[in-house]
This record gives C-alpha cells, sequence and structure tokens, in this order.
C-alpha cells in the first residue's frame, strides 16, 4: 500500500474533483490518497464522489481553513 | 480503476444552447464531474453552444437581460441597470471582470474544463444544422466532436439516467 498526496489548495469547484479523479486513475487498489484544500464545497462533494464511484473516504477533517480528505482506492 | 464501461454505467446527455462565459460554464462542470464519477456523458452543442466547439475560444458575458447579474466590487454588490449594461464596452468590462474573478477564485477556464471532458472521453456532438445555418466549417471546430442532428440526440436521450437542457 502506498501514499500519494494532493495539493488542491486555492482550486475551486470541480477541480479538487477532477484532480482527485485523476490521481486515483493511477493508483492500485487499497493505495491511499490524501487530499489537501481549501474549498469548503469539497467537504459534500468528496462524500457524494466516494459513495459513486466505490472508493473509500476514510477520514475528512478540518483546520485552519484547510480541509483534508484521505481517499482509498477502489480498483 | 476500471474505466471500461459496465452493463450499468450511468449516463448523462447535456443539450448545451448557449455560448456565453457564464453559462458555459455549467454543462462543462457538470459534464467533466459526471465523467471523474464515472458515467458515459454526452453532449450535444447545438445553436450558440456551438461556438463553445470553436479551436479558439473568445468568450464574454452580456450584461443585457442578465437581470440578477452582480459582481463584488470592492466588498459590495454591483449591478448593472439595463441603460448602462448597453452602453458600447459594458460587456467588454463586464467579461474583463469576471475573468480576473475567474482567476482570482481558482476556478478553472472553460479552455481546461473543455480539455478535461476531452481527456475523460465525453462524446460531443456537433448539430449540422447549426453549422449549416451559422456557416461553421468542421475545420473551425476541435478535432473530436462528431456532427449529428436532433435523432441522433434522442438516441442517446433515452439511452441516459440524466439528460440536461443548458
Amino acid at each position: 500500500m502506498t501514499e500519494q498526496t494532493l495539493d488542491a489548495r486555492g482550486l475551486n469547484c470541480p477541480l479538487p474533483i477532477l484532480r482527485a479523479k485523476k490521481a486515483l486513475k493511477d493508483m492500485k487498489s487499497g493505495d491511499v490518497l490524501v487530499i489537501h484544500a481549501t474549498d469548503p464545497g469539497a467537504v459534500k462533494d468528496f462524500e457524494a464522489f466516494c459513495r459513486s464511484t466505490g472508493n473509500a473516504l476514510l477520514d475528512s477533517s478540518a483546520a485552519n481553513g484547510e480541509f483534508q480528505f484521505r481517499i482509498r482506492a477502489h480498483g | 480503476m476500471s474505466e471500461e464501461p459496465a452493463a450499468n454505467t450511468k449516463r448523462m446527455s447535456i443539450i448545451v444552447t448557449k455560448g456565453t462565459l457564464d453559462w458555459a460554464y455549467p454543462p462543462f462542470i457538470l459534464a467533466t464531474t459526471a465523467a471523474a464519477m464515472g458515467l458515459e456523458v454526452s453532449m450535444f452543442f447545438t445553436f450558440y453552444g456551438l461556438v463553445l466547439l470553436r479551436k479558439k475560444l473568445d468568450l464574454s458575458i452580456s450584461t443585457l437581460g442578465n437581470a440578477a447579474m452582480e459582481m463584488p466590487v470592492m466588498g459590495m454588490h454591483m449591478r448593472m441597470p439595463n441603460i448602462v449594461g448597453m452602453l458600447p464596452g459594458m460587456d467588454a468590462l463586464a467579461s474583463t471582470m469576471m475573468k480576473n474573478l475567474i482567476k482570482k477564485k481558482g476556478v478553472a477556464s472553460i479552455e481546461d474544463l473543455r480539455e478535461a471532458a476531452v481527456e475523460s472521453d465525453v462524446q460531443m456532438i456537433a448539430c449540422q444544422m447549426t453549422m449549416d445555418l451559422f456557416e461553421f466549417r468542421r475545420e473551425d471546430l476541435i478535432d473530436g466532436p462528431e456532427l449529428g442532428g436532433a435523432a441522433t440526440y434522442i438516441e442517446m436521450a433515452t439511452k441516459s439516467d440524466i439528460n440536461l437542457f443548458i
């Protein structure tokens, strides 16, 4: 299992989702993608994205105006 | 991740009828996001929406008839009355303001979203009738889109779970 980081800070809808999808495409099943974002809309959007795609949202947290998401790739 | 369309793959179709900068966003945002969520997406570009397939995009917004349009200016929101909006140069001014806001807020450009749509295999159809009507040549458009008509769209729509007209 490897972990990869995606810096989506400063990006607005739908770019965090599009960048995450792009990263997940090249990852193996079980690998974890850690996303850093500043778009508050990304919180609800990553929940919906994961529900629809079968990727697992392991963790979603917020601190100091930044959001962090941990997604386990589903192959 | 498997990229093969499975039998249970959801589909979405969008009819794109408007070609101003502001109206170009909803179809491209929804198409790219749906594709990222595993849907098969088709876009049908007709009437003023066809300009969104031009190789070189030169989009602007129209202040006229855009009744609820207001823009943030120095901490306030500014509305433009139609009598002001009709003055020469106002569309250009509003378009420049909008493009600056787009950059400042980290919103993707239409060029980037369109490229993302092409990359994620969004099917694009250019309306043949509109091509004839507005005298577009195939070489005016980006590579990729096929030409088609109403029947092509209806066939796509009958197979889709979501059909939007924008």
